[in-house]
């Protein structure tokens, strides 16, 4: 528990506690590198088990996925960005990217409920098969961290704004950039393996 | 609901049960107010963020624990001494198995090894607090309060009776109706994100607080143990956080992970269950491993033979532990060359194990062993344990499984390895470090009378249970053929014997507390070890001057040069974290969400559940950066604990 600053180097790096949220976190990602890889296994073993439900292939659909991809993959970007004006020690370029990159995270949650509403139209539900249980299931926790990802991002901005940057605000945002680019390595491999495997087989 | 279907009826034994717990909060509340306690306790106990503190919680929960499961254990023995014995009925010996080994293993093993880490691990290395201290209260709270919840069922809705390992599809929602199987998963889960969290507090506060000079292989071995555990608790807790989300999904809002119905698959939950349980057993004998280490070391007066070996020993056995998980389900028909595959994986284990009972034995070779109660457990253990490791071998072999499977051969080996392993380094550790915990000695007479007990108890009951097992007699059952009595009799009066050593042990607490010689210098044992270097009690700063470590046993080296941990000379400000009651808090509202969750009141839950997001939402807005304690306080502390 010491509060010695470093003078140089990222912000986020200079106190010791600050280095270890960081190492913590990253940690922390490992754990949930597994549980999202326990989703995968689960969705690989039960894939094709659809009872009466409808098929994978019938209801996916290359559009919306494409839109939500292309949505998630750019805010990753923007939220690299926004790391890059903190660096250059820009609360307001920080400011403006971050919100930039929430909206493209609220876009693609607003495809991911739509979807998952017009699944359940079509009969596919988390109730009717262990396929779809599956599905539901991984779609829906990533899409939860997501959620999460929002909620928590927005009291930062609201920290930022209050603090503007010192070595805690930065270690926080730079570490809520981990997480978001991890979700997005996550939904590269929802999209890989669960919509373009699901739509070919 | 009706109140009748809200609590359980019907069962003496379990209105005993309500009676004594009304007893008990009756009184403790009574105590508390009395002597004007309740500040006391909230500032001192429920807001502490100091890792001794949260240690010695742990420990006496999980000794809590230890006696709920041990009751379990006597009621079951009881009624499998005698054929036709009606003691239990089939349904309440179900209950009974289940809570008896889920208490076991997740409330009572883990927990008191992470109790004797928090205490120690931080003194080990050199370090004024883990690495958070706030998250580490958390762990500590979501423990206690998944316990707690998973304790009241027997009083409140009905206990889970699908065993410790819950397979489906009897676990599920059409063949375990009612909030008995809910319990289960949502105890477990509540106290597992608290286990995950202090598995990656431990990796931080290892691997960035050392002191000065303490290179990773210059670690205590406990500590080393320590982090190999905490790896383990990181990469497999996800994987039982999974596995019960799917259950309480599966049961609670009909989706079709494990029911035949939607073509869902039971046995993988066997599969997802085994990934993580397997690692569980690692992580319950590894830090004792790391106990026995200390312990022998330091009453054989030497140095650990083959260190590195040991370290190494570890690092393999827990990667091998990712890699064996289906030696539990041999005969369920995976077919022959993946039984084969897992049979050689576990067989493997056997190796590194044998490398540091090996280890130890060296150590022990042509030293001058101390009798003390702390060596005896160590000593005891080492044949106990490879009783455990040669017929866990046994069982590994894939065909011979089709005879051991789900006998008493099996209940007999995981006893030898738990009780031999965990709990007699449970024991040893507590009655090690227990000076530094509390100021003085346990009693070394009575010490050695409850391990006599305990130690001859605990074979006689679990030697003659190989042989009952090989005769036949199934695990999980509530009756016994005449037959298998005589040795199902021996079996239930060493239980009794056990049961007497630990009862034993517990007036030692008391006794020793009353009547033991103070503590003077906090080098109880003429320790080797860091944590022998800070004063008895130990300041919550732990370290006035953080010593720079150039040798392994690094404290010998400083009794060697005379140096201290106290140099008024180069006294700092030292800065530390203030105690915060949002630990205790978010986990009592996250208490009450799973509480909605098991009787499936969702408005509950749901409330819960934003409580909180509220609370994390406080946390993250909470700036307080602790405070520094000055010179002169430091400098008046160490001088009246060091008695200058
Ligand atoms: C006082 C010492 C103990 C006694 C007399 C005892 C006795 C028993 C008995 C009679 C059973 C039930 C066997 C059956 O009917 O299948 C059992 C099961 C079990 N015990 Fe113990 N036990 C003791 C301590 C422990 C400890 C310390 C642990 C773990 C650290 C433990 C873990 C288990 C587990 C996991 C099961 C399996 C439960 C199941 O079948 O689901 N026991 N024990
Ligand atoms: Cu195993």
């Amino acid at each position: 528990m010491s509060s010695h600053e470093l003078k140089s180097g990222p912000l986020e790096y200079r106190t010791e506690q600050g280095q270890m949220n960081i190492l913590g976190f990253w940690i922390f990602l490992g754990a949930e590198i597994v549980l999202f890889s326990t989703l995968f296994a689960t969705y690989a073993v039960l894939f094709g088990r659809t009872a009466d439900a409808p098929l994978p292939g019938e209801l996916f659909e290359p559009g919306t996925v494409l839109i939500m991809t292309f949505l998630l993959l750019t805010s990753s970007f923007t939220c690299g960005i926004s790391i890059h004006e903190m660096r250059r020690g820009s609360v307001k370029g920080l400011t403006t990217w971050l919100i930039i990159t929430l909206l493209l995270g609220l876009g693609f949650l607003g495809f991911e409920i739509y979807e998952f509403i017009h699944y359940e139209h079509e009969g596919a539900t988390l109730q009717s098969s262990a396929f779809w249980s599956s599905f539901f299931v991984l779609a829906g926790t990533h899409g939860l961290h997501v959620t999460l990802g929002i909620g928590w991002a927005i009291l930062l901005l609201l920290q930022l704004a209050k603090r503007g940057l010192t070595p805690v605000t930065s270690r926080k945002v730079f570490i809520i950039s981990l997480y978001w680019h991890f979700l997005d390595v996550v939904w590269i491999f929802i999209f890989t393996s669960v919509y373009l495997i699901g739509m070919v087989v | 609901m009706q109140l009748d279907e809200f609590f359980v009826t019907g069962e003496p034994l379990i209105y005993a049960g309500m009676v004594s717990i009304a007893l008990v909060t009756a009184a403790t509340i009574f105590i508390l107010t009395y002597f004007k306690k309740w500040g006391w306790l909230w500032r001192e106990w429920l807001t502490t963020v100091d890792h001794k503190k949260i240690g010695i919680m742990y420990i006496l929960s999980a000794l809590a624990m230890l006696f709920r499961g041990g009751v379990d254990a006597l009621m079951m023995r009881t009624q499998l001494a005698f054929p036709d014995m009606n003691f239990l009925n089939s349904q309440h010996y179900n209950e009974i198995f289940t809570t008896h080994g889920t208490v076991m293993i997740i409330f009572m093993a883990m927990p008191f090894l992470i109790g004797l880490m928090n205490v120690i691990v931080p003194l080990q290395i050199g370090a004024r607090d883990v690495a958070f201290p706030a998250l580490n209260a958390l762990s500590f709270w979501s423990f206690l309060f998944g316990a707690m919840l998973f304790n009241i069922s027997f009083v409140i809705g009905g206990s889970p009776d699908a065993g410790w390992t819950s397979y489906t599809p009897l676990a599920g929602a059409a063949m375990s109706p009612g909030p008995g199987q809910n319990f289960y998963l949502l105890g477990l889960q509540l106290s597992g994100i608290g286990t995950l969290a202090t598995g990656i507090n431990f990796m931080v506060t290892i691997i960035k607080m050392r002191a000065p000079g303490m290179k990773m292989f210059k670690m205590p071995i406990f500590t080393w143990s320590t982090l190999v555990t905490a790896f383990i608790i990181v990469f497999a807790f996800p994987i039982l956080t999974v596995a019960l989300a799917l259950m309480t999904i599966d049961r609670i809002f009909g989706s079709q992970f494990f029911t035949l119905t939607g073509e869902g698959l039971p046995m993988m939950w066997a599969n997802l269950f085994w990934m993580w349980g397997h690692p569980e057993v690692y992580i319950v004998i590894l830090p004792a491993f790391g106990i026995f280490s200390e312990v022998i070391a330091t009453f054989a007066r030497k140095q650990l033979f083959g260190y590195k070996a040991m370290v190494w020993s570890m690092i393999l056995i827990a990667g091998l532990s990712f890699l064996v998980w289906v030696h539990h389900f041999f005969t369920m028909g995976a077919g022959a060359f993946v039984n084969s595959v897992f049979s050689v994986s576990t067989m493997l284990i056997a190796v590194p194990t044998g490398v540091k009972i090996f280890n130890w034995l060296a150590t022990l070779y042509k030293s001058k062993i101390q009798f003390t109660v702390a060596n005896l457990w160590a000593l005891a253990f080492i044949p106990s344990f490879v009783i455990g490791g040669v017929t866990g071998v046994m069982l590994g072999m894939a065909a011979a499984d089709y005879q051991f499977h789900n006998s008493y051969f099996l209940v007999a080996h995981f006893h030898y390895v738990l009780i031999a392993g965990t709990v007699f380094a449970c024991f040893a550790g507590l009655v090690y470090w227990y000076p530094k915990m509390f100021g003085h000695k346990l009693n070394e007479k009575i010490g050695k009378l409850s391990f006599w007990f305990f130690l001859i108890g605990f074979h006689v009951c679990f030697f003659p249970q190989y042989f009952v097992g090989l005769d036949g007699m199934p695990r999980r059952v509530f009756s016994i053929i005449p037959e298998w009595m005589p040795l199902n009799v021996i079996s239930t009066v060493g239980a009794f014997g056990m049961g007497i050593g630990f009862v034993i042990f517990v007036y030692n607490i008391y006794y020793s507390f009353r009547y033991s010689e103070r503590e003077k210098t906090g080098d109880s044992w003429d320790g080797r070890t860091l944590e022998w270097a800070t004063p008895t009690p130990v300041p919550f700063y732990n370290f006035a001057t953080v010593p720079h470590v150039e040798d392994h046993d690094a404290f010998l080296d400083m009794k060697k040069k005379g140096q201290t941990t106290f140099d008024e000379e180069k006294l700092e400000p030292i800065h530390m974290p203030s105690s915060t009651g949002q630990p205790f808090i978010m986990m009592g509202i996250m208490f009450i969400a799973s509480f909605g969750l098991v009787f499936e009141w969702l408005w509950m839950a749901i409330a819960g559940l934003v409580g909180v997001l509220i609370m994390m939402g406080i946390r993250s807005f909470d700036y307080d950066d602790g405070f520094h304690v000055e010179v002169d306080e430091i400098k008046r502390t160490e001088r009246s604990a060091r008695r200058l």
